[in-house]
């Protein structure tokens, strides 16, 4: 809309308009309650609106497993302003569709700090889309959350990164494999930085449980054709693999590696969860693939899937939505976590905001059994997870296996990242402290 | 370690993928001129119409094949008639500018209307464009690229607006083999047991490459054999002799590109139990498709075979010794750019030459 040709007529109105509102400002400053004529989007949020802004993709490469995060955000902002909003003010939000392009997404990022003002901010699926606006993200010191699942390592001020981590996943899934099927692991990643990042923490964890990566191999993006990775994993013979592929193209080892009659156990971080590959591929292309995850449609807790749960709400708003996400349920406990910070810090001040976070919010979550919460760490700005080990069989029915909390460790342990007592902006990686990840 | 029968089994899989990707592209490009950037998209629809049939009509995947090659060929004929020949177009236009240019007439004889007006309006019923409108793509490369390439683009975004962001996936089909019992709900697999350890490809992909020789064996009898074929040849060799023999061109380019389109469409219904079902899943072909027809060449079958043959047994034979398929990737393209450099007309084109010379020296 901006950027749009104005005609004469349009000016003179516009600023007539401007002018008379302002001589308003200047004499009506006591009487201001509410019957502004809404000719301004105020962003001060002091007359009965917040303001959030959520960037997530619902066309392009991204569409896929994007736009549940958009949908589940929408449900969370529609129940809050129903339940009477954030302090009795209604949540206010800027939608527009990035496109899964990263510089859409740079251009978008700006006008939601500069022109809409938003008080906080979800934006981006992939890593390269968090990394490509995390720098205007601290050049305007905007309160930030990322909600994917991701590598970790981010410790920044401004972002609050609260999707699992590589090695909460894997380590969710890992030490299950290895207990039940042996030693021997494979592994098959997306050849970026969430991959290579995510093969380092397959490497870290093995050594962690006495197992031992057998041989790793890094697959483009656009690839398709999985007949020789097939044929190498043969060669191998490992336990079982571990799985990081990303992305479309990738989906199609799962059925081609089915056809070939490879039945190795896969683990894995990125299948099921986020693109419900066991309700798109016919049976038994997904059997016997164990995801780490903190959540996933089918997770069997009370307050996801009893009556009037989440499941059931987010259909009730989308009957024709495919599924619902690992992130759609992160970005869905985020909002909440921040009405709860809000309401904690009194104010919409987005650094009183991100004290009230980093006082150590926690949050009924969906992914969490009745009576149990999760967390939001303050020091790491990332969130103690409830992580599950999920299988499909070969029907591609998926049952639950295991479950326990899962804290972040990199950050709070390794690395010692305190944003409470520090301000960063830096992202770590596995090489810079563990010997085996090199 | 180089492994013969994996070799053997990876070369007819990228063979089979290479020849199938290119042979409808090849045909369009070499009979018509035309550089169909919109290639991978008309995969992608007989892709979709496989699957379309499959699992919302419940048609075998026997049954869906051709009807999704029928389905290409169709969508084929109207993209022909309206964007690369403009034929539809300039058909419409003859009777649009016809009321037009009478409306605007009948409005000047109005006494109401000042005289200058009415000059003004008989005027612009002059100026209204010539037919035809549009001019054919045939033979203007750069310009059916661009062409083609918006075409591509408003296809995937049609279709992810109109089917959304995924459809369900086929199962790969049940093919057995000789000597070979299938339970049902199994998928059968040529296993192969090789020195001490064991490989297993799937059966499916292994008769993909048998599929992909059948195809260009009847695109060979078609277009050497058959009436239509010596048309067509003709069209190629000298379009305006071949139209003061009685040739219709017009028509023959209009079969090529729906037969090319069909063969894209059955490509398509091939792969659609192997990949999954996105809007841009064509993008996967494009590269060895392009690959394949700049190192294969003008002719037709012969440069598709060739190319076929050589990148599949480049791609197989490095991904093999390197262990990666990143490493085939790379060899493929590092390939078509040293032949590109020495033999710019192609391997088929290379062939031609040494041909012409030999008789020549008889």
């Amino acid at each position: 809309m901006s950027g749009d040709g104005f005609s004469r007529r349009q000016f003179v109105t516009a600023g007539g308009a401007a002018l008379v509102s302002g001589l308003a400002g200047c004499s009506g400053g006591g009487d201001g309650d509410g019957t502004d004529a809404g000719a301004t989007t105020d962003t001060m949020s002091s007359d009965g609106t917040v303001t959030l802004g959520v960037l997530e993709d619902q066309s392009g490469n991204f569409a896929l497993v994007g736009s549940p995060k958009h949908k589940a955000s929408l449900l969370a902002i529609e129940e809050i302003n129903n339940d009477g909003g954030i302090m009795g003010n209604q949540i206010e939000y800027y939608d527009p569709d990035p496109q899964s392009d990263n510089q859409r997404y740079q251009e978008l990022t700006r006008r939601m700090i500069q022109q809409r003002e938003v008080d906080a901010l979800w934006a981006g699926y992939s890593s390269a889309t968090r990394e490509a606006i995390r720098p205007i993200i601290d050049q305007n010191d905007q309160l930030y959350f990322y909600t994917t699942q991701y590598e970790g390592g981010v410790c920044d001020k401004n972002v609050f990164a609260v999707g699992p981590t590589a090695r909460q996943q894997l380590g969710a899934v890992l030490p299950y494999l290895v207990e039940e099927y042996g030693p021997k692991i494979y592994t098959i990643a997306a050849d970026y930085n969430f991959g290579q990042l995510s093969a380092d923490w397959v490497k870290v964890l093995a050594d962690e449980n006495d197992a031992e990566v057998v041989d790793e191999e890094f697959i483009p993006l656009s690839n398709s054709q999985f007949g020789s990775t097939i044929n190498n994993i043969q060669e191998a013979d490992p336990d079982f693999v571990m799985s990081m592929l990303v992305g479309a193209n990738h989906t199609s080892f799962y059925e081609q590696k089915a056809s070939s009659g490879l039945e190795v156990p896969i683990g894995t971080s990125t299948a099921m969860a986020q693109g419900y590959e066991h309700l798109r591929l016919d049976p038994p292309a997904m059997a016997n693939i164990y995801a780490g995850v903190n959540y996933m449609e089918e997770i069997p807790t009370e307050r996801n899937t009893s009556d009037g749960g989440f499941v059931d709400r987010y259909y009730e708003m989308w009957p024709d939505a495919p599924y619902l996400n690992e992130e759609a349920e992160n970005n869905y406990f985020s909002i909440y976590m921040y009405k709860k910070a809000v309401e904690q810090a009194g104010t919409f001040e987005q650094p009183e905001v991100r004290e009230a976070l980093e006082s150590g919010i926690t949050y009924e979550a969906p992914e969490a059994p009745e009576g149990e919460s999760i967390a939001l760490d303050g020091a790491t700005h990332h969130v103690d997870h409830h992580m599950w080990v999920m299988r499909a069989d070969d029907q591609h029915n998926v049952e639950a296996l295991d479950d326990q909390v899962i804290e972040e460790q990199f950050l709070s342990n390794t690395v010692g990242c305190d944003l409470t007592s520090e301000d960063e902006e830096t992202q770590y990686t596995p090489q810079d402290y563990f010997e085996e990840a090199g | 370690m180089v492994n013969g029968v994996n070799l053997l089994f990876q070369f007819l899989d990228n063979f089979a993928f290479i020849v199938l990707a290119a042979a409808g592209l090849a045909i369009i490009f070499g009979i018509m001129g035309v550089i169909n950037l919109a290639h991978g998209e008309f995969i992608m629809v007989g892709a979709y119409a496989t699957t379309l049939a499959n699992i919302r009509y419940g048609l075998p995947l026997i049954v869906a094949v051709p009807v999704a090659m029928f389905v290409t060929a169709l969508f084929g004929l109207v993209v022909e008639r309206t964007i690369i020949s403009g034929a539809a177009p300039n058909w419409l236009w003859k009777y649009v500018r016809m009321g037009l240019a009478g409306g605007l007439g009948r409005l000047a004889a109005l006494d109401a209307v000042p005289g200058r007006v009415a000059g003004g309006l008989e005027a612009a019923a002059e100026r209204l464009p010539e037919q035809p409108l549009v001019e054919p793509l045939y033979d203007r490369l750069a310009d059916s690229m661009v062409a083609t390439w918006g075409l591509s683009l408003i296809l995937v975004q049609g279709v992810r607006i109109w089917f959304g962001n995924s459809l369900d996936q086929v199962g790969t089909p049940v093919v057995p083999f000789v000597g070979e019992t299938v339970s049902p709900g199994e998928i059968p697999v040529l296993n192969l047991i090789v020195t001490n350890s064991e490989f297993s490809y799937s059966a499916y992909r292994v008769s993909l490459a048998v599929i992909a020789l059948g195809v260009l064996a009847v695109v060979y009898v078609l277009f050497t054999k058959t009436d239509f074929g010596m048309r067509a040849r003709a069209t190629i060799q000298d379009e305006d002799t071949a139209r003061a023999l009685g040739v219709d061109t017009g028509r023959t380019y209009m079969a090529t590109f729906a037969i090319g389109s069909a063969l894209a469409g059955l490509t398509g219904a091939l792969y659609a139990p192997t990949i999954t079902m996105v809007p841009d899943m064509g993008t996967g072909f494009l590269v060895e498709s392009f690959v394949a027809v700049v190192v294969g060449g003008p002719s037709v079958v012969l440069g598709t075979t060739m190319a076929g043959g050589f990148l599949g047994a480049i791609s197989a034979t490095v991904t093999n010794l390197m262990g990666s398929t990143f490493y085939g990737r790379i060899a493929l393209l590092l390939t078509a750019i040293v032949l590109i450099r020495f033999l710019p007309s192609g391997i088929s084109g290379f062939v031609r030459t040494i041909r012409e010379r030999r008789q020549e020296a008889t």
